[in-house]
């Protein structure tokens, strides 16, 4: 039998076939009392080294439940995936043993989350928090783990770090405590980082700090970087491609300009309405009238039609495959082309 | 931390002056002349009584009487009685027993109880969540009364004819830690089956915590998430409940004092009420009171080790 563990420097031909992570038609879903919760199915993106994508949909859409079922991190059961693969050079993580995953966990692909305050332990300090990924990962002593955590926090810019590492959470500002959780997430220098609306819980001028701070550290260190959202407005100067969730599935998947220029799907185009622009100053907000579907009661056809102003007969009944428009792009609306040229009405 | 003991340890007194008046006033309250009681049924000298009556300051207002007693339990006797002995003479030992029984009891109660509730919390859903759930339940509906007369004649004679196991002691207290373990545990029982479902309810929601999913993905091995970022969280509840049970443990020692006739703080306490010897009878739930305080306190000082946002208020 092949050895399970992943190579870190696999042959060069291999790279340039297969990017750092490639999640390829996954799907996740629940069992509850209400029946099967069918939260993930069948999305599929891809993260290079160095690179940065935005998952990007409402609330509800699946964006945190692909994002651990990739870390491995959900409870199964409840949660169980019926189909898809996670591959991380290469190497179908789903199909690992749990301890070869919990070398990767943490080490390899880090994750922070939205709630800093409530994704901090708060009976142990900031630096015994970080630390603890030295000592348990690399085995180092209580003083240098300690060390670490201070020159993390330095990295991260959180001010006079050494006199403040023995804090609890709860001592810091909500800003300074996502630093935290980034500065844990980066502490083994991850190839990947998973950042789960981490800045949804601070307030506008928090939320550019932190926003430029993982572009920095990503600039630094070259990892792949998955940034979940559901307000386009913070990512766009951060990301180089967008997917757009909906309903547990990818409806369009582009680079930032080209999506940003014109979108190839009407959801998209109704997130992209939404957001304030300098230039629309006065003008009514657009927003998406109706609410996502229940997922355990999916609409049949295209799950967005009945909040589609542009719905034709065939929506009700054809689910639409990702239509691929470019190499780089891609749209799961069967009349893309006219919503790209603007024709449909 | 050092200030914080200081401002709890200054909270404490007035709490102490509030509660003991109290007692003290509803003792005395109570209907019944305790001169006469004296006597039982026969006739009272007339001039006897005047004289008890001015040396036991029955005929002052109660803040004055109040007062005089304050300064007996500061000097530690609290008090004569109206037999003419000190009221600390009649503790002596007393305390002691009650003291390690309910310590034993607390101890059974926190090894058994913490105990079954993580597991039954690690095996949710499953036969030995289940069972442990059966097991509580059943802890809870039978009466201390029955389980101690039965654990005492199973463990206490029936092990001793049948097997010629003579482990546990009937009754008394001459064998020492073991005279202690079935009283303990029967005092124990529903204590037990409460601190197991509270250990089940609190582990199960520290694991559904925000952090502990960090533990998890920050690629801690299961045992590390358990035993260093749940169960420390999850331990703060059970102290407060623990630390205020050992109160409750020691005013329910009657019943258990009694089946196994430990000579103990209850049973002295409910011959003292019998008696209408109120001067014991305040003395004793004066001790229990300041126990009690004690106790809280070291509660919240556990509280506060255990978690730094009370620390740090
Ligand atoms: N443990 C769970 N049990 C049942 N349903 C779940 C569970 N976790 C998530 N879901 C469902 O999966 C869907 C997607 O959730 P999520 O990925 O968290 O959305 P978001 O895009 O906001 O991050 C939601 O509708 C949610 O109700
Ligand atoms: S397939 Fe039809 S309903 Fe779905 S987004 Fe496209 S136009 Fe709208
Ligand atoms: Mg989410």
């Amino acid at each position: 039998m092949k050895n399970p563990s992943i190579d870190t420097h696999p042959p060069a031909d291999e790279v340039a076939q297969e990017p750092l992570l490639v999640v390829d038609n996954l799907h996740v879903e629940f069992a509850t009392r209400q029946g099967v919760v069918r939260a993930v199915n069948g999305v599929s993106y891809t993260v290079n080294a160095g690179e940065s994508l935005a998952v990007l949909g409402e609330s509800g859409s699946g964006k945190s439940v692909t994002a651990q079922a990739i870390m491995g991190i959900l409870d199964m059961p409840p949660a169980r995936i019926p189909k898809g693969e996670v591959r991380f050079r290469g190497t179908d993580v789903l199909q690992l043993s749990e301890q070869a995953r919990g070398q990767i966990r943490g080490q390899r692909i880090a994750m922070i989350f939205q709630d800093a305050l409530s994704a901090l332990n708060p009976v142990f300090t900031v630096g015994w928090q970080i630390g603890e990924m030295f000592r348990v990962h690399r085995g180092m002593s209580r003083r240098d783990a300690n060390n670490k955590a201070v020159e993390l926090m330095d990295r991260v810019r959180i001010p006079a770090a050494r006199q403040r590492v023995n804090d609890y959470p709860h001592q810091f500002s909500g800003g300074m405590r996502q630093r935290i959780m980034i500065a844990m997430a980066i502490a083994l220098d991850p190839e990947v980082l998973i950042a789960d609306e981490p800045t949804t819980a601070l307030d506008v001028t928090v939320q550019a700090q932190i926003m430029d701070l993982l572009a920095e550290l990503q600039r630094e260190s070259n990892m792949g970087l998955i940034l979940i959202t559901h307000d386009l407005g913070v990512v766009a100067d951060v990301a180089d491609k967008i997917a757009v969730m909906y309903a547990g599935r990818i409806v369009e998947h582009a680079l930032v300009h080209d999506i940003y220029k014109n979108p190839a799907h009407p959801y998209s185009k109704g997130l992209l309405d939404s957001i304030p622009r300098v230039d629309m100053k006065g003008q009514e907000l657009y927003a998406i009238k109706g609410l996502p579907p229940n997922l355990l009661n999916m609409p049949p056809g295209c799950a967005f039609h009945p909040r589609c102003p542009y719905g034709r007969p065939n929506c009700v009944t054809d689910v639409p495959p990702l239509y691929e428009i470019s190499g780089t792009r891609g749209s799961a609306c069967h009349y893309y082309r006219e919503v790209l040229d603007g024709t449909v009405q | 931390m050092g200030r914080f003991v200081i401002r709890r340890l200054l909270q404490a007194i007035p709490v102490l002056l509030g509660t003991t008046f109290l007692i003290f006033a509803i003792v005395y309250a109570l209907p019944g002349d305790p001169i006469q009681a004296l006597a039982g049924e026969r006739r009272v000298d007339p001039i006897l009584a005047a004289t008890l009556r001015e040396q036991f300051h029955l005929n002052d207002p109660l803040i004055v009487r109040y007062g005089y007693y304050l300064r007996d339990i500061v000097s530690g006797n609290f008090g004569t009685t109206f037999r003419g002995l000190p009221v600390s003479t009649i503790f002596e030992g007393k305390f002691a027993v009650t003291l390690k029984l309910a310590t034993t009891a607390l101890l059974f109660e926190a090894v058994i109880g913490i105990g079954l509730g993580l597991w039954a919390a690690l095996r949710r859903g499953r036969w030995e969540d289940k069972a442990i759930l059966a097991f509580t339940l059943l802890l809870v509906s039978i009466p201390t009364l029955v389980s101690g007369f039965v654990l005492q004649l199973v463990l206490g004679v029936q092990l001793k004819t049948s097997l010629g196991i003579a482990f546990f002691p009937v009754a008394g207290v001459q064998d020492g830690i073991r005279s202690y373990l079935l009283p303990g545990f029967v005092l124990a029982t529903v204590s037990i089956a409460y601190l197991t479902r509270l250990t089940r309810t609190s582990l199960m929601e520290t694991l559904r915590a925000d952090y502990v999913r960090t533990a998890v993905a920050k690629g801690m091995p299961r045992s590390r998430v358990l035993g260093r970022h749940a169960l420390r969280n999850s331990l703060i509840p059970l102290v407060t409940y623990l630390g205020a049970d050992l109160g409750a443990l020691m005013g329910g020692a009657v019943i258990t004092e009694t089946i196994f006739n430990l000579p103990g703080i209850g049973q002295q306490l409910f011959t003292s009420v019998y008696l209408r010897e109120n001067p014991v009878v305040v003395g004793i739930v004066t001790v229990l009171v300041l126990i009690y305080i004690v106790a809280n306190l070291v509660v919240d000082l556990l509280y506060a080790v255990l978690d730094p946002r009370i620390r740090y208020e």
